[in-house]
């Protein structure tokens, strides 16, 4: 069971909550320009990394809104939570 | 006092060999996928100079964490041919490689809980007697006689409204079926290398022409990946692109019982499938953590609510006690059907993608993985399920669909 702590609600149970995958992944600006290959990489492909990874979590049970994770997918370890309006805290990918 | 000496140590399956410097073929994993693909390049294709490198230990990842059901009724046409396929090798592989893994073709029945689960387990039983599979649609009453001990009263929280049986399906003893297709892979010439990470990729402009390992580089004039929920981070160190997210997904067994569940059941609605073991612990399994994680491990509430499904749908197992837990890694695709093929590197091959259901597939795996690989070309089986789907569209959309629990 993760601990998650929600940048309104505060540290809540992994329950609370639910997944949204990636962050950081723009709509495309002009999506009638896109090639299949862009667009094909937009739907479809995600990073996958072993490692810290930059994720959607959105807090179903208490103020249910959106917001980023920073966890290390090899330890499971919530590193840091951060708004959707903020950039990926220290600078990495 | 005088101890007994101990007993002489049983002959060994395979040979443990150093690596060599170059090989024709190179395959990454030695799990069910990659022992498979060996074999098949040493049977159908003649080609004997092969490693299979292994950064653990045998058949040690998901080859050793699943629940060993193996079954065909998938919906879509592409995915009832590879299954299918995989279906008739397993029945033929037993005698083939000389080693009973204990195959047991004890059926599957696919609950349904709503009219939706109903109407999809009849469209999917048709779709599969059309493919060729044997299924058939069972009411209450007859799942009740096929597995005495489900709870099909219309009184509980998520009644079984009729099942989806298919005879042909069953469990084997993975383990075994590991070594099987290890000891006749070595015997036919192929290096078994253990404890060999690939830590990078040869190229040659666009061309793979080797690993780099902690074992050393190795040579090889094609490689092919078979690395389960690592092959994204293997794909990457080669430069390419994966459409798959690795996630934890757990799986438990109870303590020794009699034999009380003749079947396998699976429910899609409430998230478990379960199954005895020839020895008697009841295997169990369910969805997928819905995080991505390559920790082997995942959140103790996924079980608990896998938990409370078995016991509403067999009460009998109330008191039965948890006795291990584990977790391990799948890579699922965006449509919950495999990738087998080329990749945009020349001599680069990929099967990855199998999500949570990769050990039923493990001979067709290795049988298309290894056409593919030996001619350069994708077998017709595997051809569908090449990565250009998600480019042009032709996705074969399994999610749900086929009675898979992801």
């Amino acid at each position: 069971m993760l601990l998650i702590t929600c940048p309104w609600c505060g540290p809540r149970d992994e329950t609370e909550y639910h997944y949204g995958g990636q962050a950081h992944v723009p709509h495309p600006e002009t999506p009638a320009d896109l090639t299949d290959e862009q667009w094909a990489a937009y739907v479809f492909y995600r990073d996958n990394p072993k490692g810290p990874f930059a994720e959607r979590w959105m807090h179903g049970t208490g103020c249910r809104r959106w917001f980023n994770v920073l966890r290390d997918t090899a330890t499971h370890e919530v590193l840091t939570t951060y708004r959707l309006d903020e950039p990926r805290p220290g600078g990495t990918r | 006092m005088t101890a007994r000496p101990l007993p002489e140590h049983p002959d060994f399956l395979w040979r443990n060999p150093e690596p060599r410097s170059s090989y024709d073929v190179v395959i990454v994993g030695a799990g069910g996928h990659g022992l498979a693909t060996a074999y098949y390049l040493a049977e159908n294709h003649g080609i004997t100079d092969v490693a299979v490198l292994e950064k653990g230990w045998l058949a040690g990842g998901n080859m050793a964490r699943n629940t060993t059901i193996i079954r065909s009724n998938y919906l879509w046409d592409e995915s009832a041919a590879i299954y299918e396929h995989a279906l008739k090798l397993w029945e033929r592989l037993p005698e083939e490689l000389d080693y009973d893994f204990l195959f047991s073709q004890r059926g599957v029945l696919n609950l349904a809980h709503t009219l939706q689960d109903v109407r999809e387990g009849m469209r999917r039983a048709n779709a599969n007697r059309l493919n060729g599979v044997d299924a058939e649609w069972l009411e209450p009453d007859q799942v009740a006689k096929v597995c005495p001990i489900l709870n099909v009263s219309p009184r509980t929280r998520h009644p079984v409204l009729g099942a989806t049986f298919q005879p042909r399906a069953g469990i084997a003893k993975h383990d075994h079926v590991a070594w099987a297709l290890a000891r006749r892979a070595d015997h036919l010439g192929v290096d078994l290398i253990q404890g060999c990470e690939v830590t990078g990729f040869l190229k040659d402009g666009d061309r793979v022409v080797g690993v780099d390992t902690n074992r050393g580089r190795i040579h090889a004039g094609r490689v092919g990946l078979a690395a389960a929920g690592h092959s994204s981070v293997l794909a990457e160190r080669a430069g390419v692109r994966l459409p798959v997210q690795s996630h934890p997904l757990q799986a438990l067994v109870s303590e020794l019982h009699e034999p009380v569940h003749p079947t396998v059941v699976m429910s899609n609605h409430v998230h478990v499938y379960v199954s005895q073991a020839h020895k008697g612990e009841l295997v169990m399994g369910a969805g997928v953590d819905s995080y991505n994680g390559y920790g082997q491990r995942g959140s103790f509430h996924v079980i608990e609510r896998q938990m409370a499904a078995a016991v509403e749908l067999f009460p009998v197992f109330a008191r039965a006690h948890v006795l291990r837990t584990w977790g391990g890694i799948v890579d699922v695709t965006p449509d919950a059907s495999p990738i087998i093929g080329r990749t945009p590197v020349e001599g680069l091959y990929v099967n990855c993608g199998w999500g949570t259901g990769g050990f039923k597939a493990t001979p067709a795996a290795g049988w298309t993985f290894a056409h593919t690989i030996a001619t350069g070309e994708p077998h017709p089986l595997n051809a569908p399920f090449a990565l250009e789907r998600f480019t042009t569209g032709a996705l074969i959309d399994e999610h749900g669909a086929a009675a898979v629990a992801h």
